[in-house]
């Protein structure tokens, strides 16, 4: 029942079991696809360039936060592709997600930063509330 | 990444440049006019110079949607320059910065920027952030509690806005709330205009009324040196940033040509010297901008704004500017650097520290960034230079094995562990794991031979690697005569 399965992902150890819960729903139904989502937002660039400074490429450390949930879609055998997404994570996602008409969106619960996401309502929270479509938090 | 053309670049986001650089207008005036006050020039210096500086880096920059003008980095740097010999000299100071930027890209010297250890990069971001909250604690010597709470006011404003709407920039209305709070409240607090003049008017062309002699040039070098430096650091670490959250490459050269260009212009409309600013760029890409078009509306938006709201900019409190300069500290201090300096190596952290006291104790970022490099250059060597010795007997020969690299650093110990007065006949010295670097190499490598043969010992250096050979073959008794 679900055929377009969106996975948000920022490496963390949140989004790990976010990925094999979405790994998990795309084996269910024959012929989904799931998508792997990451977000860059304006601002983490400082910090992100600030501590990839003499790294060949910034997207490096990127592509490594991604890795985690790629290899795990590829040892599924799943179908899947990955998008890399400018702006604030929430709402870039809610857009996106909206936009393409996904069945499901599956989030970790808490991201890399658990003391901002605390004070700043956290970007689950905010993919819950907007999405059009269901939403899996995973703890 | 794709590259884009020049028209592309100018046209391609005609809607969200303006609206970013409306926002960005905004965002600059305070810091414009704080920066010119750190600085001890009137805040129309400041302002002209963000006008100037960011109209004409949106036609000759390369980056765009990054945003120049006055800043903090700079200002730093010329407080003495301006104590000590007033406005004229700062103009010639950032007229030839502005030529020393322009010779750093006609010899494409940005991809030297790699060669700044990272550690550097962030002591460097560090100390910018404690100077500028540093210099604002001036502003509070003496004052009644009443400034204080103002400048709590304008704290919890930028922090807390950004819930009840992101479309305006929250220092503005924190600046426009207090202002207006001082305004009709009567409260007596020093404002803008008890430090310095708002003249509405537009920057005039004026060539710097100094002394055309070798010792103008020899007062302004130094600063202009630096300036430059600093300058273009911030600059490509901008441009670096501005890639990366909008994905779009830039060519670096091309920025600190242009750099170049934009404070020369602008040292001759009477502006100071800038550079890019973090923060206001993440603000123009987070806005939505990306094109050479905000650049532009923020510059010509800003003294627009001037002209016309002159008579009010003068009574915006020294609190509301004081709370903006804390906010900008915080938020260009690299917090991530003190979650991790327990992970990162022992060495880089002490570099990064190293960079912020220095530049803390000499009140200059360029010579808190050379201190960091020449330290990390060091920890290097002595890193690299660990040589080992192994030693072994082969039938009745004494066998050698070095390991490591040999250079100017690693000879003399590597000297100390042969054994040359031991009773064999022949001896082995093994360079297949080793490596000759340097003039000092060769000459270690024929000094142990030597004293070896003193001692009436066959001596064989065997498994030297092609380019150790090249070397040798090219030095080897050539400067053994000492």
């Amino acid at each position: 029942m679900y055929n377009k399965i969106l996975l948000a992902t920022d490496g963390s150890e949140h989004s790990k079991r976010a990925a094999e819960n979405a790994i998990h729903i795309a084996k269910c139904t024959e012929g989904s696809k799931l998508e792997i989502v990451y977000v860059i937002a304006a601002d983490k660039a400082k910090s992100d360039v600030l501590s990839n400074w003499n790294s060949i490429d910034v997207n490096d450390s990127r592509k490594e936060r991604i890795k985690v949930a790629e290899n795990m879609a590829k040892e599924s055998g799943v179908s899947f592709n990955i998008k890399i997404l400018h702006g604030e994570p929430g709402p870039t996602i809610v857009e996106y997600a909206n936009k393409n008409n996904f069945d499901v969106v599956v989030i970790g619960s808490r991201g890399l930063n658990g003391l901002q996401e605390f004070v700043l309502g956290s970007v689950s929270h905010k993919v819950a509330k907007r999405a059009n479509c269901p939403v899996l938090i995973v703890k | 990444m794709n590259s884009i053309g020049y028209k592309q670049s100018w046209f391609g986001n005609i809607k969200g440049d303006i609206l970013s650089g409306l926002v960005v207008a905004l965002a600059l005036i305070p810091e414009a006019i704080a920066f010119s006050i750190i600085a001890g020039v009137d805040p129309m210096v400041g302002l002209y110079a963000s006008f100037t500086i960011a109209v004409t880096i949106a036609f000759v920059g390369g980056r765009p949607g990054m945003i120049s003008a006055a800043t903090g980095a700079m200002a730093l740097l010329f407080i003495d320059l301006v104590a000590g010999y007033g406005l004229q000299y700062l103009l010639a100071a950032t007229i030839l910065t502005g030529i020393l930027q322009i010779l750093f890209g006609i010899f494409k010297l940005a991809r030297y920027m790699k060669f700044i250890p990272r550690s550097v990069m962030v002591g460097f971001v560090n100390a910018l952030a404690i100077l500028i909250f540093t210099s604002q604690l001036q502003h509070f010597v003496g004052e009644t509690w009443i400034m204080y709470l103002l400048v709590m006011i304008t704290l919890l404003i930028i922090y807390l806005f950004p819930y009840i709407s992101k479309a305006i920039p929250s220092t503005l209305v924190a600046i426009v709330f207090v202002t207006a709070l001082a305004i009709f409240m009567n409260i007596n607090v020093r404002a803008v205009g008890d430090i310095g003049t708002i003249s509405q008017t537009l920057p005039l062309f004026l060539i710097p009324d100094i002394p055309l002699t070798f010792e103008t040039l020899t007062i302004i070098f130094p600063y202009s040196l630096a300036l430059a430096i600093v300058g273009l650091l911030e600059s490509l670490l901008t441009a670096t940033i501005v890639d990366d959250s909008t994905d779009t490459p830039s060519d670096k050269n091309v920025e600190s040509r242009g750099q170049g260009i934009s404070n020369i212009v602008t040292g001759f409309f009477g502006g100071m010297a800038g550079c890019a600013m973090i923060g206001q760029s993440v603000i123009n890409v987070k806005s939505g901008g990306s094109g050479r078009l905000s650049s532009l509306v923020a510059g010509v938006f800003l003294m627009f704004l001037i002209v016309v709201l002159g008579d009010i900019v003068v009574q915006i409190p020294m609190a509301a500017l004081a709370g903006v300069m804390i906010m900008v500290a915080i938020s260009t201090f690299d917090w991530n650097s003190i979650r991790t300096l327990h992970l990162v190596p022992k060495s880089d952290s002490t570099v990064m520290v190293v960079t912020v006291l220095t530049v803390i104790f000499t009140h200059n970022l360029a010579i808190g960034v050379f201190a960091g490099i020449l330290l990390s250059s060091i920890f290097f060597v002595s890193k690299i230079s660990q040589v080992e010795v192994e030693s072994s007997m082969k039938g009745n020969k004494r066998f050698y094995k070095i390991r490591g690299e040999l250079f100017f650093a690693s000879v003399t110990e590597v000297l100390t562990k042969f054994d040359y007065d031991e009773d064999v006949k022949d001896v082995e010295i093994n360079l297949r794991r080793s490596h000759i670097w340097d003039d000092s190499a060769v000459v270690a490598v024929e000094k142990i031979v030597s004293k070896f043969e003193e001692n009436g010992k066959n001596v064989e250096v065997t498994g030297m690697n092609e380019d150790s050979n090249e070397l040798v073959g090219k030095l080897a008794n050539k400067l053994g005569s000492h």
